[in-house]
């Protein structure tokens, strides 16, 4: 089959394969870093054990998910060289930079701390620990920063000029180029999203611990802590979601129509479709099931405003639109759900009976992985929807693309298929090996056998430790000290 | 000076310090099989556990600032060596992921471990043979690679590949000197013995078959009154070996792991003067690579302010795992 498909092509499903596979650990790591450097004040601040118990709990899942955001990481710094070496050319000197600042402001801060919040409590004390757990969350944020900057100019580019030689130069003012007009709504958007990535599989481990035993104070406490975000946090990103959609209908209005489906122009207000089968042969939507003039009442604020379709856009800059019409849909129905999930938890709040609604939990378990769902389906509905650009409006696609044959970019697709799967497959496995252990009192952090990390002279050893992972270790009494 | 050269400065320091932090890491993975299971082999991976992460960035430092500052290289160096690149990057999916997975699954440990080895043996013999792909020579048409995708396969590159792959082992077993004692010392001491005469041989084949490659290469070692100028590189590598060789023998603990560093110095420098002005030798040089003087600029100003905080920091968490490794809790 693959030998059907061209250079191209293949390119751009390896480029879609690794940055969606890539995409799913920093969308956790970016959440639970922050997370943890919660436990961990509360922790400090309150001297409650229950935050230090579940800042180990999670940290173990964290040291895994942030070995494979860092290895899938590597493998896109290099793929714009590898498979877009065109891309690379032209846009080097605009975005090179702004990557190379997300390299020197984050990567080393994450990198740098790393090692001091898996191993260094006990030798470098819980102020400093603390400390180097925030460098840890900060770095994932700034790292958000300077990518979603990179891919936002990409979406609306500004700032910039062509050079005779083809390549894209800065404009006169670097804030422009990094203050793209998208820039600030996709970074909100993006980063709020992987707050609720995190914040729904904590609510999922609580609510399974939670269904097995009610009592379980440390299950309480993560349900709880999910159950506030989802609450809080949902409603405000339907609402910049709403203002990022906006932000799309100015500058990439293309976009929106295949979102829509909106095939035809509607001059006096268009209809919301709410579901149906885009035929873009036909240039219908096919059994819609649709509310008149709704469109133009969220897009425009206004039931008769005259609304755009993809006829007044030229068939070659369409982008394709059964993907869009889905993605955009499963995203927003995610985003609704999740909003559910919060509204119900408030209301068992007020009654009192948080950890007592079985239903609610086993919800909140289905609903568990359904931040991956709806931030894979976002990406999706914004990177398709850019089609057939790399550089929107400005540079396509096909023109982007390193000179290789297609044998050499068809098998190392392969390669990261076979790899991928079975790495992050089996990483994700032990994942919910980990998840499936309850929390308790006494939770041990990362363990590393009979080996400590590494001792600094002076330092007395710790409590005996077993080879065999924490499970036959002993249980510690509350406020025993151990090792982080 | 101009920011092309500051810049052709900071990449060679960010892959320099790449080659030798990573070096060892990689070198241990190489050498991984020769420890035996359980307390040695946990006591070698936890000799750099907190610090692998760190060490791997600065290969992100390398690749985004040869995207940013010389766009016109990375556009052309990665296509030409793409079989290599992908083999590095699949490599270190397995090295990195190996030191988290170990210990999560004790029944499989014997399989992470090969992937440790496995993953660290074709990361670094893909980067040597990258090095030795670039050196060759890459055609280059216009503004892109134009040769075929097999052209980076030569004996030559071969050398250069499992150079590297004996230079790191060379590190890893230095650093294993240095943060381990007693049997497990004894045996890093055997390894770098034998790593540091196959480093410094392979060293020196590269070094002659670099001058048949091109005349322009053997120009610079060999003819006069340049050589005056670089005599000193192989005249203070060849001083360097021979006292490395004396300190692994001699019980020193820290001195041959700084030596096998000065070693790679010495390596790279005698790289630089063979390829000097260019960054796709004979094709393409610094300047024709060059982002704009407003990106260069740019970065340069991030540069200085986060290097020093980088070098800072980074000290400081090996500073907190100073020391030998030992067994804590292993009464």
């Amino acid at each position: 089959m693959l030998e059907n498909l061209d250079a191209l092509l293949l390119a751009r499903i390896q480029f879609a394969f690794t940055v969606s596979f890539h995409f799913f650990f920093p969308a956790f790591s970016i959440g639970l870093a922050s997370y943890l450097a919660v436990l961990e004040g509360l922790w400090l601040k309150t001297g409650k054990s229950v935050y230090h118990d579940l800042f180990k709990y999670w940290l173990k899942i964290f040291a895994i998910a942030f070995a494979m955001g860092v290895v899938s990481g590597i493998v896109m710094s290099y793929q714009f060289g590898t498979n877009w070496s065109v891309f690379s050319d032209k846009a080097g000197p605009v975005i090179g930079p702004l990557m190379a600042y997300e390299v020197l402001t984050a990567f080393f801060l994450e990198a740098g701390f790393l090692g001091v919040m898996l191993f260094g409590m006990e030798k470098v004390g819980k102020k400093l620990h603390f400390a180097a757990t925030l460098m840890v969350a900060l770095g994932t944020f700034v790292s958000a920063f300077w990518i979603l900057a990179v891919n936002s100019w990409m979406q609306t580019p500004t700032g910039y000029f062509i050079a005779a030689n083809g390549q894209f130069m800065p404009g006169p003012s670097w804030w422009d180029i990094v203050f793209n007009p998208s820039f600030p709504y996709r970074l909100v958007h993006t980063v709020m999203a992987a707050y609720l990535t995190t914040a729904f599989v904590v609510g999922a481990v609580g609510a399974w611990h939670l269904l097995k035993d009610r009592a379980n104070p440390h299950a309480r406490k993560m349900f709880s802590m999910a159950m506030w975000m989802a609450a809080i946090v949902t409603p405000l990103q339907i609402f910049a979601g709403d203002m990022h959609g906006l932000n799309t209908l100015e500058h990439q209005p293309a976009k929106v129509m295949a979102m829509e489906g909106h095939y035809q122009s509607h001059p006096e207000g268009a209809p919301l479709i709410l579901f149906g089968i885009p035929d873009s042969e036909a240039k219908t939507v096919r059994y819609a099931v649709e509310i008149p003039k709704f469109s133009s009442l969220i897009l425009k604020h206004d039931l008769d405003a005259p609304l755009a379709g993809l006829d007044t856009i030229p068939d070659d800059e369409e982008p394709p639109v059964g993907m869009l019409f889905w993605s955009f849909r499963i995203m927003v129905g995610i985003g609704f759900a999740m909003l559910g999930i919060g509204l119900w938890s408030l209301w068992g709040r007020v009654r009192g009976t948080l950890y007592e609604m079985s239903w609610l939990h086993r919800a909140a378990v289905l609903m568990g992985p359904s931040g991956f769902a709806a931030v894979l389906a976002g990406w999706i509905t914004t990177e398709v929807g850019r089609q057939p650009f790399v550089i929107y409006g400005v540079l396509r696609t096909a023109d982007a693309a390193s000179p290789l044959d297609a044998p050499a970019v068809a098998a190392s697709l392969l390669a990261f298929i076979l790899v991928y799967f079975t790495v992050f497959g089996i990483g994700v496995w032990y994942i919910l090996k980990l998840m499936g252990k309850a929390p308790h009192a006494g939770e041990y952090g990362v363990k590393r056998g009979d080996v400590g990390p590494i001792r600094t002279a002076g330092i007395t050893p710790g409590p005996t430790q077993n080879p065999g992972g924490e499970e036959t270790l002993p249980t510690h009494a509350p406020g025993e000290k151990e090792p982080v | 000076m101009d920011l092309t050269v500051i810049w052709a400065f900071i990449i060679a320091f960010a892959v320099f310090a790449y080659v030798v932090m990573d070096g060892f890491d990689l070198g241990i993975g190489i050498l991984f099989p020769t420890f035996n299971a359980g307390r040695e082999r946990d006591r070698a991976m936890n000799s750099i556990a907190p610090v692998w992460d760190g060490n791997e960035t600065w290969l992100v430092l390398g690749g985004g600032g040869l995207f940013a500052a010389f766009p016109l290289a990375y556009a052309v160096i990665l296509p030409a060596t793409y079989p290599l690149i992908i083999a590095m990057l699949l490599g270190l999916v397995f090295r990195g992921v190996a030191f988290e997975y170990r210990w999560r699954d004790p029944g499989h440990q014997k399989f992470w471990d090969a992937a440790f080895t496995g993953g660290s043996f074709v990361a670094a013999l893909a980067q040597g043979m990258t090095l030795g792909a670039l050196l060759q020579g890459i055609e280059v048409e216009g503004r892109a690679y134009a040769g075929s995708w097999w052209d980076w396969l030569t004996p030559y590159t071969l050398l250069t590949g499992l150079g590297t792959v004996a230079g790191y082992a060379l590190l890893g077993s230095t650093w294993l000197i240095w943060k381990l004692d007693g049997e497990e010392q004894a045996h890093a001491r055997k390894l770098a013995v034998r790593a540091a005469i196959a480093t410094i041989v392979l060293m020196g084949a590269v070094s002659l078959y670099n001058i048949t490659l091109n005349a322009d290469y053997a120009a610079r070692w060999l003819s006069a009154p340049e050589i005056y100028w670089v005599a000193p590189v192989p005249i203070l590598t060849a001083l360097v070996a021979v006292s490395m060789l004396r300190a692994i023998t001699r019980e020193r603990n820290s001195k041959p792991f700084w030596l096998g560093i000065a070693l790679f110095f010495l390596g790279m420098s005698g790289l630089g003067v063979t390829i000097w002005p260019y960054v796709v030798p004979e094709s393409v040089t610094i300047w024709q690579a060059a982002a704009p003087y407003r990106s260069q600029a740019f970065m340069l100003v991030g540069v200085a302010i986060t290097l020093p905080l980088i070098i800072g920091y980074t000290a400081w968490a090996y500073w907190v795992f100073r020391g030998k490794v030992t067994d804590e809790g292993y009464h």
